[in-house]
């Protein structure tokens, strides 16, 4: 920021902005706000912002009613273990690609990314049949798979973005030195790709959780995640928005912050590292 | 590095993920076509048996299937005209020297990390109901006619939720292209007079023009592909079915197997059109 810029017109630029930013953030405010409320003050016009009685009996009640917390080890287990998964199968993969590219690596690579471009209700039926057979409808380990394979190619894609940028010479360099093989995982890869690893697992896991068409359609009791705990509240009669709201807050809160943590990373990861 | 066994080392380093994902893309493919031409009705299971195209004939002059795609087109072209068009504007902004930047950053991203079952039930309720909404009230209070969203504009609301949750990418993403932007060229257009409007087609657009490309590529395929936000505000309804969710509803609540199929298929056709020109964008990248 070299160019000189008056303090009055960045005092306006300031308040642009953040008008802005509040604008597009309030829905989020408004949930959360709305968690603490009765709902009797939930439905209150004109709206209660601050001054209303805050309760925390929505958030009790919501994990009574609807048990919140089988839902969210749902999510978890879902999220995390889906990319666990995942990572034992893409860091070789995208390992080798980085550092024995072939002629085809850069045509796999692109292979790879096609089948996430697949639309998931072309297939759904065929899923649907398949997960019926095997008996994994309303099963984590079967929504898991599906979770893992549809995020499969942005794991691989994403740790070979990172992969690539760990200069061989080092390598070589420990190799000089005397390092063995192990060492040299143990003492200068693992310490340089650990950093590419996490950032692909915290996007991931953001996809995860937020995904939802699968949890919608293949689960409906033990391995349902959040989303499909709020997708309960889309019924007429079942609308209690301070419950809604307190729910909605608990579900978007830990992905939230998660993202936040993990925007650089974002653009890479969903843009291919087309956009760095 | 290329010796030989390095080489064999690498392919079964990769072949799991490939077999893997060769599997993930060919068996559902494959078994969908298979139900494509099949007379296969879940109440109707004995009477299963080769049609052909008839599904395909069946899909394609289906009114309903006209009106879904339709619906589709408007949910992907007005999402991006909006998400794309906000994102440039306010990634625009973001990139001023403002006070506490970084904290703004984080209000304009964070609804793209709201889970799309969240943001529809929120806006619907909390917000577009006509009654005790956020919306009405502040309608009410500049005496303004209340807006009955789900019930008068219920594509318009879906297109308002679905944009919402979008505007964030498309703006994160600009902003990272704009902050790349060499700062000297900045000055250079300065110091030889450059006003804001050629500023911005001279400089911004020809530099950001390939991250919009990329974006709007992107948010096609995931636009392509919207479910929830209608599962849990319309449930369908003629102004709002799009084709995923009219292949959702020939399988569960017409029990047509046969008829999702050949939907499916034609969905497939329709996101690899989209595909082959992303994969070309990001293909390019990759040599660099």
């Amino acid at each position: 920021m070299a160019r000189k810029v008056s303090t009055t017109r960045r005092a306006s630029i300031t308040a642009l902005a953040w008008a802005v930013g509040l604008l597009i953030f309030f829905p989020i405010l408004w949930t959360v706000l709305t968690g603490f409320k009765t709902e009797g003050d939930a439905y209150a016009i004109p709206p209660k912002f601050l001054f209303f009685s805050w309760t925390l009996e929505n958030y009790t009640e919501v994990q009574q009613r609807s048990d919140y917390l089988a839902h969210a080890l749902n999510s978890i287990l879902l999220s995390v273990g889906s990319n666990i998964v995942g990572l034992i199968i893409a860091v070789p993969a995208a390992w080798a690609m980085a550092f024995s590219p072939t002629k085809r690596t850069k045509d796999l690579l692109m292979w790879m990314l096609s089948t996430k471009m697949m639309p998931s209700a072309g297939v759904f039926m065929a899923i649907y049949f398949l997960f019926q057979e095997f008996h994994l409808l309303d099963n984590r380990t079967g929504v898991g798979f599906v979770l893992m394979m549809s995020n499969l190619p942005i794991l691989v894609w994403m740790l070979y973005t990172y992969f690539k940028e760990i200069p061989v010479d080092i390598l070589e360099a420990a190799r000089m030195d005397g390092a063995t093989l192990f060492e040299e995982i143990v003492y200068v890869l693992t310490p340089m790709a650990i950093p590419g690893i996490a950032s692909t697992m915290l996007l991931s896991i953001i996809l995860s959780w937020n995904e939802a068409f699968w949890t919608l359609n293949l689960t409906t009791f033990n391995a349902a995640p959040l989303t499909y705990l709020i997708a309960q509240f889309s019924s007429p009669e079942g609308t209690f928005w301070a419950k809604l709201s307190a729910a909605s807050t608990l579900a978007i809160a830990p992905i939230l912050i998660l993202g936040w943590f993990s925007q650089k990373q974002l653009v890479r990861g969903l843009t291919f590292g087309a956009v760095k | 590095m290329a010796t030989q066994q390095t080489a064999t080392a690498a392919r079964l380093l990769v072949a799991p993920s490939v077999i893997l994902l060769f599997l993930w893309m060919v068996v559902p493919l494959a078994m969908t076509l298979y139900f494509s031409t099949l007379y296969f009705n879940l109440l109707d299971a004995d009477n299963m048996r080769f049609i052909g195209l008839q599904n395909y004939k069946d899909f394609l002059s289906d009114p309903d299937f006209i009106g879904a795609l339709v619906n589709t087109l408007i949910i992907v072209v007005w999402v991006l005209v909006i998400s794309v068009g906000g994102g440039i504007l306010v990634a625009l902004l973001m990139d001023q020297p403002i006070f506490g930047q970084n904290i703004v950053r984080l209000f304009v991203i964070a609804p793209f990390f709201v889970m799309p079952t969240v943001s529809a039930l929120v806006w619907k309720n909390m917000l577009m109901n006509p009654v005790s909404g956020l919306f009405a009230w502040i309608s009410n209070s500049l005496g303004l006619p209340v807006v009955d969203w789900f019930t008068n504009w219920p594509m318009t609301a879906v297109v308002i939720i679905v944009s919402w949750q979008w505007l964030p990418f498309a703006s994160l993403i600009l902003l990272t292209a704009l902050q790349s932007l060499d700062e000297e060229q900045k000055e250079a257009a300065q110091l030889d007079g450059a006003g804001a409007f050629s500023y911005f087609f001279y400089i911004v657009v020809p530099h950001i023009s390939r991250a919009v490309t990329v974006v709007i590529l992107i948010e096609t395929i995931f636009l392509l592909n919207v479910f929830a936000e209608i599962r849990v505000t319309t449930n369908g309804g003629p102004s709002t079915t799009n084709l995923p969710f009219r292949i959702f509803e020939l399988a569960t609540n017409a029990n047509d197997v046969g008829g999702a199929a050949a939907g499916g298929v034609v969905a497939v056709v329709l996101a690899n059109i989209v595909a082959i020109f992303l994969m070309r964008m990001i293909g390019k990248n990759l040599e660099a």
